[in-house]
């Protein structure tokens, strides 16, 4: 099988599967069983000064659900560690011990003067961690005390944070950054700017989950009330992989090292994350719907994916879908899909019809002849994807390229020649071809 | 031959018995149905709405069940069906909407539609939530002759439509075959009735029991004295076997049996024989024989004169009547009742596929489920002055006889499907035929 190990920032780890900075990891109790169970790695739960924060005695936790339980979204409104520092420190000693070959990374959350940093940094570095990640991210709670997020969102704080950190850190540094930004650039870069060796994304969102119907007050509640958390699992996984994306491709900060997070719930979650630049990726709410013993399907479909690929290593997929993501005034207008329904596949559930007919295009019948039969209508189809989309059937709906011809929807030949909205005739701001 | 009969009751305790008469597919949990419910892809136009004959919007219901919107999902049933909580436990789904699932095309398992169904509807009639009102009354008298599903599905539409309905019922009890006719597995803790106390109250339906067309009311007189007619009387008549002997002790029609099971408030009391023979292939059949069984037969053995593919009955009964002990005899049509003092002993067969082949089976009770009839004898007003199709009413689509102002539905006209379901429909699109015949002040044509 393909190679899995991984180094990053020099730290290696058996595989690129590190537990991120969360519930799970915030007690040598739990990060011992993940590392036995097979994590490559763990970001050790966010250590503060102390004395340490205190959390609430209701919900922590908040979930949507599809219709069998599933969970697709997750909140939560748990701080940073609750625990004394000096027994985080204890532990963390005994987990890098027993577990040299695995990578254990100190999540911290300092306030904004450089002696908090100058005081923590070493003391928890003493403790033989590989690493640092600095939680620019909760948008819940720590916030509301000038952390976390309040830090993240501004990058001016993010740049002076990670220059202190270095400052004092002899090992490598990671600015984990939150998406509750328009614009997830200048946090990297600033992140960049102020020495840090790589940064990890995203945190979690801002989010309400819903309202309890019959009390009609936020959902879930401490005694009638609640308060915003952080949201995430597979439903954010979207809006972390164009974050990580951004980050991959942009002249600025292309090249710096990316650890993602973000609904990482099976392999084929972390070949998107990989595929768009980052090397390693961080789970925590897979982890904690299902258990630790998740890990032997990434490990085990991530390998297995990179035979089929040929890839040797993960190092290999990383970065591999990185050119393929670009503007959209640079996508080929001359590029012609058309929809097409394999009629053996078809079960006639007519969702793509009505889908198309209601809302879209009304190029898929319902009927042909009398008899109920699905097929798409080139003449009227703009290639739009949403039939792909709603089918319940893998695979039955594709689409298929043009590449000869004439579209019959427009009555344009087929060109293999590409044009973009640069040199569209309707673009007031075009370049000349 | 055994010299004697061997028919009692009690052949099984109390307990044997409650277990084979208790449900015969318990609800579904909300966990179950949420999942069944989950597995429906909402599908346009969808095929299981198409095949059922009253038309319900079966994905809008399971919709509303996968919301919690479980008063809106039974309100989508039964304002198609009124009769829905009965058809989730009577229709032959397996040969309606979910043979037209989707889901059948890679899977091979439909949505479990009729017990969504149930699931949605159960509570309704527990509670005995309205969920229908009565339009302002509009004057009109409308009777219904025959309180089984076609009458009382004609008689809750046209209440709600606000005309004043009188139900004219022969026997006692409303409900027709489903509180006479259907076995008891199906429908227990006397669903039936229950059924009939929720469709009647909407209110505005007079119902006189103990009166027959035919013998206590006249088609002409009815229509004297009200607005519109509609027939809905059924099958009062059993077809015989045409064999000497068939007034023999120990031979019986099975929809007699099945009524008397029915309404039998202790099971343990009734009589059944050691080896009984079941003579017919539909659903009738099926309810008499695994009954038997139930209480304590020995051997059932149904015989029908065609092969299983030709029966009435859905290939998912045949198998459920097998799985119960039942055994099948096909190609053979009875030649002749054999008799024992005074009583039947057993029934002489011929193959209906190589002439002249014969074999006997010994019983000790003989039932006939060969088909029913509408008993003209008793109509003859009625036969001559409407117009008939094979013996039965002949109708037009929204249900209307060839005489103006009488409409028809259920197993009595031509062409129907001798289903719940389908007697329902006939029913429900006749009142809205009566109801724009009424609006109309009798100027359309009807």
């Amino acid at each position: 099988m393909a190679d899995l190990t991984t180094t990053f920032l020099g730290i290696k780890s058996p595989n690129p599967f590190w537990l991120a900075s969360a519930p799970p990891t915030d007690k040598a109790y739990n990060v011992n069983r993940a590392f036995e169970a097979g994590w490559g790695g763990a970001v050790w739960k966010t250590l503060g000064e102390d004395p340490p924060i205190v959390n609430v005695n209701g919900p922590r936790y908040g979930a949507i659900h599809g219709n069998d339980r599933r969970v697709l979204g997750f909140n939560n409104i748990e701080l940073i560690t609750d625990r004394p520092l000096g027994v985080n420190l204890q532990e963390i000693r005994q987990i890098k011990r027993d577990w040299p070959d695995r990578a254990l990374i100190v999540s911290v959350m300092l306030p904004m003067n450089e002696q908090s940093w100058a005081k923590y940094i070493p003391m928890i570095e003493d403790t033989g961690a590989d690493g640092f990640e600095l939680n620019f991210g909760c948008p819940h709670g720590m916030s509301e005390r000038g952390m976390g997020s309040a830090v993240g969102q501004v990058p001016e704080y993010i740049q002076q944070c990670a220059e202190w950190a270095k400052k004092f850190a002899r090992v490598p540094v990671i600015v984990k950054l939150t998406p509750n930004i328009t614009n997830i650039l200048p946090a990297a870069k600033a992140a960049k700017a102020g020495g840090a060796d790589a940064v990890s994304l995203i945190n979690t969102l801002n989010s309400i989950m819903r309202v309890d119907y019959d009390s009609l007050t936020i959902y879930p509640s401490t005694d009638g009330k609640g308060s915003h958390g952080g949201y995430c699992g597979p439903a954010v996984k979207p809006i972390a992989l164009h974050m990580v994306a951004e980050i991959a491709r942009s002249r600025e900060t292309r090249g710096l090292p990316i650890s993602g997070i973000g609904g990482i719930t099976d392999w084929r979650d972390a070949v998107d994350f990989l595929a768009l630049g980052a090397s390693t990726v961080q789970v925590c709410t897979a982890a904690m719907v299902y258990g630790f013993k998740i890990i032997d399907d990434l490990v085990d479909g991530l390998g297995n994916y990179l035979d089929t690929k040929g890839f040797a290593s993960v190092g290999e997929l990383v970065g591999k879908a990185v050119p393929s993501v670009t503007d959209w005034q640079y996508l080929n207008l001359n590029h012609v899909d058309k929809a097409f329904i394999d009629q053996e596949l078809c079960i006639k559930c007519g969702r793509c019809h009505i889908v198309c007919e209601d809302t879209s295009h009304q190029a898929i019948t319902a009927t042909v002849n009398g008899a109920r039969h699905f097929e798409v209508i080139d003449a009227e189809c703009v290639g739009c994807n949403l039939c792909v989309s709603v089918c319940p059937v893998e695979s039955c709906i594709t689409m298929r390229p043009m590449t000869s011809g004439t579209d019959p929807r427009t009555g344009r030949a087929i060109t293999s020649v590409k044009a973009d909205w640069t040199t569209h005739p309707n673009n007031p701001g075009r370049k000349n071809a | 031959m055994t010299d004697k009969a061997d028919v009692r009751a009690g052949r099984l305790d109390g307990e044997k018995i409650a277990s084979n008469f208790g449900d015969m597919h318990p609800p579904l949990t909300p966990s179950e149905a949420i999942i069944d419910a989950d597995r429906c892809y909402f599908c346009y136009d969808a095929p299981c709405t198409t095949a059922c004959p009253t038309g319900i919007d079966i994905p809008g219901f399971i919709q509303k069940i996968r919301s919690g919107n479980i008063k809106g999902s039974a309100h989508t049933i039964l304002s198609e069906n009124i009769m829905g909580g009965m058809c989730a436990r009577v229709c032959p789904t397996e040969v309606l909407c979910e043979e037209a699932c989707v889901r059948n095309t890679h899977e091979d398992r439909p949505v479990r539609i009729g017990m969504l169904q149930r699931y949605a509807t159960d509570p309704i009639f527990e509670a005995g939530t309205p969920l229908f009102e009565r339009a302002p009354a509009t004057g009109r008298k409308v009777a219904v002759v025959g309180g089984g599903p076609a009458g009382l599905s004609c008689a809750h539409r046209l209440a709600m439509l606000g005309h004043a309905v009188t139900v004219f019922e022969p026997k006692e009890k409303l409900g027709g075959l489903n509180e006479y006719g259907i076995a008891a597995y199906k429908t227990p803790d006397d669903f039936a009735a229950r059924e009939v106390e929720y469709i009647l109250s909407i209110g505005g339906i007079d119902v006189r029991t103990g009166l027959a067309l035919g013998k206590d009311l006249s088609l002409a007189d009815l229509r004297k004295d009200f607005d519109a007619v509609f027939l809905g009387f059924g099958l009062a008549g059993v077809n015989g076997l045409g064999l000497e002997g068939e007034q023999l002790e120990g031979v019986a029609n099975a929809v007699d049996y099945i009524a008397t099971l029915r309404q039998a408030p202790d099971k343990t009391s009734l009589p059944v024989g050691r080896r009984v023979v079941v003579i017919g292939g539909g659903m009738t059949a099926i309810d008499i024989a695994v009954q038997s069984k139930a209480l304590g037969a020995q051997e059932v053995t149904m015989v029908y004169r065609r092969g299983q593919e030709n029966m009435n009955a859905s290939g998912y009964e045949q198998e459920f009547a097998q799985i119960r002990g039942v055994s099948l005899r096909l190609w053979s049509k009875p030649r002749k009742l054999l008799v024992n003092s005074g009583r039947v002993c057993g029934v002489e067969f011929e193959s209906t596929q190589v002439p002249g082949e014969t074999y006997t089976l010994e019983a000790d009770m003989v039932f006939k489920a060969i088909g029913q009839k509408i008993l003209w004898e008793r109509l003859a007003e009625t036969a001559q002055i409407l117009d008939l199709q094979k013996d039965r009413i002949l109708v037009d689509e929204e249900r209307r006889t060839s005489l103006r102002g009488v409409w028809a539905g259920g197993d009595c006209v031509a062409g129907g499907e001798d289903l719940t379901v389908s007697a329902v429909q006939d029913g429900k699109l006749a009142a809205i035929s009566i109801d724009h015949f009424l609006k109309d002040n009798g100027l359309r044509s009807a």
